[in-house]
């Protein structure tokens, strides 16, 4: 009984104002108070809940914190993540069993407080954290862990999240074993396998299991979803919602992780994701006070910042090279006989090597980085950006732009010139084509601007057609209507292992010939064969030495011509403390919970 | 009063001075391969959005100092240690100076483009797609309109019923959706002359009910009636004294239809519907200006956007200057 008591006014006091509230305990006397207060005290250390304690971490409770995203998010549903607003917020109301930190880049202990792994690299035994609560105030435990992977790797549901989860082709098993542990069964050795779990958020089998079986979860959670039935794991939880307008999170009074002198994260008291609609919308907000925190405004905006930085009490940090690269890429698809011709004829030089070689070598990426990003950007030599320290074959430079080795490259593989100057390929084709880019984004717009001049210096005549996004992909991964395209790569993790998708040739973002049943050319299945080797070697100097093969195939033949890779660019006002920017996403949030406020937010 | 008098009347002034400014500004337009510095898509790589340049005088000599670039700030510096006289009709242009010198009247864009050149190639695209779009609309206008007034009945009946349907209809949109149905690569003669279809072909309805009600109350007319009675054909009456009743109102709308038509351009190249680059046209131009780091960093971005001002008050002056002399 005194027990049950304890537990009741434990929540009250380990809560905040607002659970005493629904408890209808806020009248309770001042002594009363003090003598539940004493019996909760002894409860805690009786096990109730076991913290994640983060011991290099201080601050003070208290304030809230408003961030401007350019587009409103989709859903609330961490089953269908599909844009990033959507994934900004929902993974701050939501944790995951192991997490890599996004400033070491290590994998790290989550909701599962340890985890060990079978001497064939196949099993991992995960214990779980105990006492853990959703934002509800239920109970987590392994069924919500057995409930989740089961909605993830449901193939009616066709979740993104799947592919994650699926490994050589099958996917993981995962059985609970008590209470508070679960195993994990891989079908064989994955190297990466600790990172899979991150991100993949825990979901409430309490809220979502009907749901789940009456086969309506992609339509659960969405932003018209009360925020009484949402609930997770995360720092924050859903306070209320203004389509249009702004999205509140109040602080979770169930997280379970807590700073070296005890006190519970996350400091902040609430977060407001308000839409801004535009990049420049939201550095004129950042700039006026608005919005506490800018993350990744484009290069130009970030110079504007700059000269006021000190008047308006802000801070701007470049973070050098992240994980984000820009890669002009070329259409290799088979195309039937009789569809598209212009694209068919065009591919009589897009597929010869000595083109898109010589194509690398005209490009000024040195003018991209100087001219698109104001020196805020690496030049790229290979198809791994310089931000992924540990991955990147150093070996292979970016090429210095030189028209005369370019014309050299393709005077050796019987290409010739008009007198004119225009390119004519072996058999006497102009070569004209056109590269896609997004309108919606200027620096890549700028890009293939530099390109069309670079070409234009070797004799291409190539057309820049502006898109929008949508349509541009549709055209890339359906109808393959294109001759060329420039777009954006952003690596979902450090680790090549996530990024299968794009250099097996049966991927899906395979971009210049996707989802091939055979690899089409003796190197795809070289790259293939590698990064399957890759994938099942455990010791990382072995992995690299294989990545650095598959890097050197691709400098070789250059499906992809790897462009720039732009710094991370991000601000935040002066008095944010913890305030702590990382190279990998999210570059700002990823440790909400740790930020706090040095005095008043301004 | 004398004819000298009628000359001299604020009114004829006004009509002179505008005409005589757009006869000036088109010819600048036309003669853009002279007077502007640069070629339209000519880099200068080193010299990106480089402010407007600065002309000095040693004596009577017009000078301009070199250029360097702060990298910290991003902000350009005269440096005075290299000097660059201004020389004139030297290479076929009007003015020009020797590199790495660079004159840039009115500032450079991202790429280090002259704006001033870009200025004065797109004025090509803008501004005679105006007037050919113009003269396509009330082309077309003037034979519908004269039409549906003079056959009136089912012919006017329909035709002024498809014109409201025309109005109606939400242009922008369509043209969004024609846009995805084109080629992804259309050549620059074929888009400019798909603007001026576009543009002239959705703009005839306001034209052809002025006119229309202008036909209906000549027809009216006892001349008119007079002509038919004496058995003149339809068209000789028409070509007769039809058409020239309605030259006021042709010309008068010619006069604001213009710069509706140049502002349309402008705008459908702001869209990205309109040529592409690195062919200027004062809407692609004003697209990129149109960036919050241009406007706050780069305020001469905007320029094309100013272009657009003298140009309409310049037709705006010499429609009322026609309207008031009718």
């Amino acid at each position: 009984m005194v027990m049950v008591f304890c537990q009741y006014h434990c929540d009250i006091l380990l809560a905040d104002k607002e659970l005493n509230y629904r408890a209808g305990i806020h009248s309770l006397t001042f002594f009363s108070q003090r003598l539940v207060g004493l019996l909760a005290l002894q409860v805690s250390f009786l096990g109730a809940q076991e913290f994640l304690t983060l011991p290099q971490i201080s601050g003070r409770s208290g304030g809230s914190l408003e961030y401007a995203q350019r587009t409103e998010p989709k859903t609330l549903n961490p089953a269908f993540i599909g844009d990033n607003p959507s994934r900004e917020i929902i993974h701050r109301m939501n944790a995951d069993l192991l997490h890599i930190n996004r400033e070491t880049q290590l994998t790290e202990p989550a909701l599962a407080k340890s985890w060990s792994v079978s001497p064939d690299g196949r099993r991992y035994t995960l214990e779980l954290r105990k006492g853990v609560r959703f934002s509800d105030g239920q109970p987590f435990n392994a069924d919500d862990v057995i409930f989740s992977f089961q909605v993830y790797l449901d193939e009616k549901l066709n979740s993104p999240q799947r592919d994650l989860l699926v490994i050589n082709d099958k996917p993981i098993q995962v059985t609970k074993l008590d209470d508070y542990r679960v195993a994990v069964e891989l079908a064989s050795p994955y190297a990466a396998a600790e990172r899979i779990f991150d991100s993949v958020s825990m979901l409430p089998k309490h809220l979502l299991e009907r749901t789940w079986k009456a086969g309506k979860l992609a339509d659960a959670w969405s932003l018209r979803t009360p925020p009484s039935e949402i609930a997770g794991l995360g720092p924050f939880r859903l306070k209320s919602y203004t389509p249009g307008q702004r999205l509140e999170l109040e602080r979770n009074p169930y997280y379970w992780k807590r700073d070296k002198s005890g006190t519970k994260l996350p400091y902040l008291d609430s977060l407001s994701f308000h839409f801004a609609g535009t990049e420049d919308m939201q550095v004129m907000q950042f700039q006026a006070g608005e919005s506490d925190i800018l993350n990744r405004p484009g290069a130009r905006n970030y110079n504007v910042l700059e000269k006021d930085r000190e008047r308006r009490g802000y801070v701007l940090r470049d973070l050098g090279p992240g994980l984000e690269y820009s890669i002009l890429f070329f259409n290799l698809n088979d195309i039937p006989a009789g569809t598209l011709p212009e694209v068919s004829a065009h591919q009589a030089f897009l597929r010869r090597t000595s083109f898109r070689q010589a194509v690398s070598q005209a490009i000024d990426r040195a003018a991209m980085v100087r001219l698109v990003y104001l020196g805020h950007a690496s030049a790229m030599g290979t198809a791994v950006p310089p931000g992924n320290k540990n991955w990147v074959d150093t070996k292979i430079p970016a090429p210095v732009s030189s028209p005369s080795k370019a014309r050299a490259l393709l005077s050796a593989d019987r290409f010739s010139w008009t007198p004119q100057g225009a390119l004519k390929d072996p058999s006497g084709q102009p070569v004209e084509f056109s590269i896609l880019v997004s309108s919606s984004n200027p620096e890549r717009v700028q890009m293939a601007g530099l390109i069309q001049d670079d070409l234009k210096q070797i004799g291409m005549q190539v057309n820049v057609v502006k898109l929008d996004t949508h349509s541009l992909l549709d055209r890339v991964q359906h109808t393959h209507d294109y001759d060329a395209g420039l777009l954006t790569l952003q690596e979902a993790d450090a680790d090549p292992t996530p990024d299968m998708g794009v250099w097996l040739s049966s991927g899906s973002n395979h971009l210049w010939h996707p989802e091939q049943k055979t690899p089409a050319t003796p190197w795809e299945a070289e790259i293939d064969r590698l990064m399957q080797q890759q994938m099942v070697t455990p010791k990382y100097p072995a992995r690299k030495a294989l990545f650095d093969r598959v890097q050197e195939l691709l400098a070789a033949n250059l499906p992809v011509i790897p462009l720039v890779c732009p710094n991370i660019l991000v601000g935040a006002k002066a008095n944010l403390g913890n305030f702590k920017p990382a190279v990998l996403d999210h570059y700002t949030l990823w440790n909400i919970d740790e930020l706090y406020w040095r005095g008043a937010r301004q | 009063m004398t004819p000298r008098l009628q000359k001299s009347t604020p009114r004829n002034r006004k009509r002179n001075a505008a005409l005589l400014f757009l006869v000036l500004l088109h010819l600048a337009v036309v003669l853009a391969g002279v007077l502007a510095p640069y070629d339209y898509a000519e880099q200068h790589r080193d010299d990106a959005f480089a402010p407007p340049t600065r002309i000095h005088f040693r004596g009577i000599h017009p000078i301009l100092y070199g250029l360097v670039q702060d990298l910290s700030s991003g902000d350009y510096i005269a440096d005075k240690s290299r000097v660059y006289p201004l020389k004139f009709l030297k290479n076929g242009r009007l003015f020009s100076v020797d590199r790495p010198g660079m004159i840039f009247l009115l500032g450079s864009d991202s790429f280090g483009r002259d704006v001033f050149s870009r200025l004065l190639y797109g004025a090509r695209i803008s501004l005679f797609t105006g007037l050919l779009a113009a003269l396509v609309s009330l082309g077309i206008g003037l034979i519908l309109g004269v039409a549906a007034g003079y056959f009136g009945g089912w012919t006017d009946q329909v035709l002024m019923r498809g014109g409201e349907f025309m109005m109606a209809l939400p242009w922008l949109y369509l043209l969004l959706a024609v846009r995805a149905l084109l080629p992804l690569h259309v050549p620059a003669a074929q888009t400019f002359a798909l603007l001026v279809v576009i543009i002239g072909g959705v703009g005839w309805v306001r034209p052809a009910r002025l006119i229309r009600s202008m036909v209906l109350t000549a027809r009216q007319a006892d001349f008119v009636r007079a002509a038919r009675g004496f058995g003149a054909s339809h068209w000789y009456v028409i070509r007769r004294h039809i058409l020239p009743f309605t030259k006021g109102v042709v010309f008068t709308q010619l006069t604001v239809l213009i710069p509706q038509y140049i502002l349309a351009e402008v705008s459908l190249s702001f869209l990205g519907l309109g040529v592409g680059e690195p062919l200027p046209s004062w809407g692609n131009m004003l697209a990129e200006g149109m960036q919050y780091h241009a406007i706050v960093a780069h305020p001469w971005m905007l320029v094309p956007g100013l272009a657009t001002i003298p140009v309409l008050l310049g037709y705006l002056a010499l429609a009322d200057a026609l309207m008031g002399r009718k």
